[in-house]
């Protein structure tokens, strides 16, 4: 199957710190990679470093089999345009409402007319459970899992064929978490796109993922399938799956 | 640690900023001769700077003008020369107060502002969502408002020379007892057009370092609510003190020959 992401020796540091050393990872077409890890593990800056918003500073990046590491402009434009993200806190436009947050891309993008755009703001908002009364308000207005829903609508509103998610369900009740994560795996599986999820939480990576990889200390040390996670006897998963404090994992901070 | 590497340290501090300041500013001169153009936000910012500062800046430059009639007054009564008060006025004003203090009452609102509102979107990964919607931050962000400000500052400092010469004007009929037609024309006669040219280049030089140092700090805020604090203070103390300094170089350029 083909690799719509490789990342390949990713190296990334900020100044001294070197948080990226040496990530080797791929998801196939159609696949949901779920990637977890303890905080400060590197995940952001990963997920990051594919987007585009960081550089690292060796590594190759592939998206769909092209090289990505470098490009600028309307080269980068036209790869992000195949991403769709989910931002760990929603970060939606203030100052914009609800629809013209969801149709952003398409009407910055292909200069869409603003009555498509609300349409197409309207069968996105459908897909995640919301419907026309969200339109006009604005984020401020929103709860926690609305706000959610929305920056999901947001992600699969140009339907695009790589979709990234960034801790999707922190800060949710386990009822909203719950719903959060099938909404996600719902969509993904209507669009059939492919996705990299990270989070720390495993009710998301037991219902989101295919393909599982544990990030620690800037490198990939388990990849397998999902179902493969509980019946590991790799200690630093079993610790991590088990949100147990004694084991090899190093606590940062403590 | 040894004062010589201190003072190196602040130095080399010194110097990336002012290269990443550069660095930013041409990013943002390419940001705005390079399509799209976001028209429309560009309307948005000319209300947000210019419409909304008008009262700030009438207000400021109705005072001043009625300060620097009664302080001409005051000060040339032992010389006896009330008479220049109209024209000292009105080219203290377009010249001089009329664009700067209007540049710093705007500086304080709006370099704040602008400030405040990147630095929020910052932090909360907004101008990480823009990018990865294929948006460019510079042109959608930057451009627009770099754009407005230059275009309303001088709009601005126009409504800041009338009412200021103005606000000489009623102080000086009013409270001098000078005769409103010779006043007027003493200070119609006294204005060249290059006063006011100048007046108006100033501010829009004035309103270019406003957009900037509002999108500049605010774009590199982090560290959550304090960062943003922070931007906000540096976009004020910045700009003001840039458009200080701009000024004594733009009287120094223009008023030269």
């Amino acid at each position: 199957m083909t690799d719509m992401i490789k990342l390949t020796n990713v190296h990334k540091s900020f100044g001294s710190k070197h948080v990226l050393k040496g990530v080797d990872l791929s998801v196939e077409k159609g696949n949901s990679l779920v990637v977890i890890g303890g905080s400060g593990s590197g995940k952001s800056v990963m997920m990051k470093s594919i987007l585009g918003l960081l550089t690292p500073e060796t590594g190759e990046i592939e998206i769909n089999g092209l090289p990505t590491v470098g490009l600028k402009g309307g080269k980068r434009d036209l790869v992000n345009r195949q991403f769709g993200m989910l931002f760990q806190n929603g970060a939606l436009f203030d100052s914009l409402p609800v629809w013209q947050n969801v149709s952003f891309a398409a009407m910055q993008g292909s200069n869409m007319p603003a009555d498509e755009a609300l349409e197409l703001a309207k069968e996105s908002l459908a897909l995640v459970g919301l419907g026309k009364n969200v339109l006009d308000l604005y984020p401020a207005s929103l709860s926690g899992g609305m706000h959610k829903r929305v920056g999901l609508a947001r992600a699969i509103a140009t339907r695009p064929p790589i979709i990234f998610f960034d801790e999707p369900t922190t800060g949710l009740d386990p009822i909203m978490t719950d719903v959060i994560n099938h909404l996600i795996r719902d969509c993904v599986s209507e669009l059939g796109a492919t996705t990299m999820t990270i989070t720390h939480d495993m009710s998301s990576v037991r219902t989101i993922g295919d393909k599982a990889a544990l990030l620690y200390q800037g490198k990939i040390i388990w990849t397998g399938n999902v179902d493969a996670l509980e019946q590991s006897d790799d200690p630093f998963l079993v610790q991590f799956i088990n949100g147990l404090a004694d084991g090899p994992i190093e606590i940062a901070g403590a | 640690m040894n004062p010589l590497a201190r003072i190196g340290r602040i130095f080399l501090g010194f110097l990336a900023h002012t290269g990443r300041l550069a660095v930013f500013i041409a990013q943002s001169f390419l940001a705005i001769i390079q399509p799209p153009y976001y028209l429309r936000l560009i309307g948005q910012q000319m209300i947000r700077i210019g419409y909304f500062s008008l009262p700030v800046v009438a207000l400021t430059s109705f005072f001043t003008g009625g300060v620097l009639a009664l302080q001409i007054y005051y000060g040339g009564n032992q010389f006896n020369s009330e008479a220049i008060v109209s024209s000292i006025v009105a080219l203290g004003i377009t010249r001089e107060l009329g664009p700067v203090l209007g540049g710093l009452m705007v500086a304080g609102r709006v370099s704040a502002a602008i400030a405040a509102e990147i630095g929020t979107m910052r932090v909360t990964e907004q101008i990480d969502a823009l990018t990865t919607l294929s948006t460019e931050p510079f042109k959608y962000l930057v451009a627009p408002r770099v754009i407005a400000a230059v275009i309303s500052m001088p709009l601005l400092a126009l409504v800041a020379d009338i009412i200021g010469i103005m606000g000489g004007f009623v102080v000086g009929t009013q409270s001098l007892g000078f005769n409103p037609a010779i006043y007027m024309q003493l200070t119609i006669d006294f204005i060249t057009p290059d006063d006011i040219t100048s007046g108006l280049i100033k501010a829009a030089v004035f309103g270019f370092i406003i957009a900037i140092m509002g999108c500049y700090n605010g774009y590199h805020s982090a560290g959550g609510a304090q960062g943003v604090g922070r931007a906000t203070t540096n976009a004020v103390v910045s700009a003001s003190i840039l458009i200080l300094s701009a000024n004594y170089l733009m009287t120094s350029l223009l008023f030269s020959s």
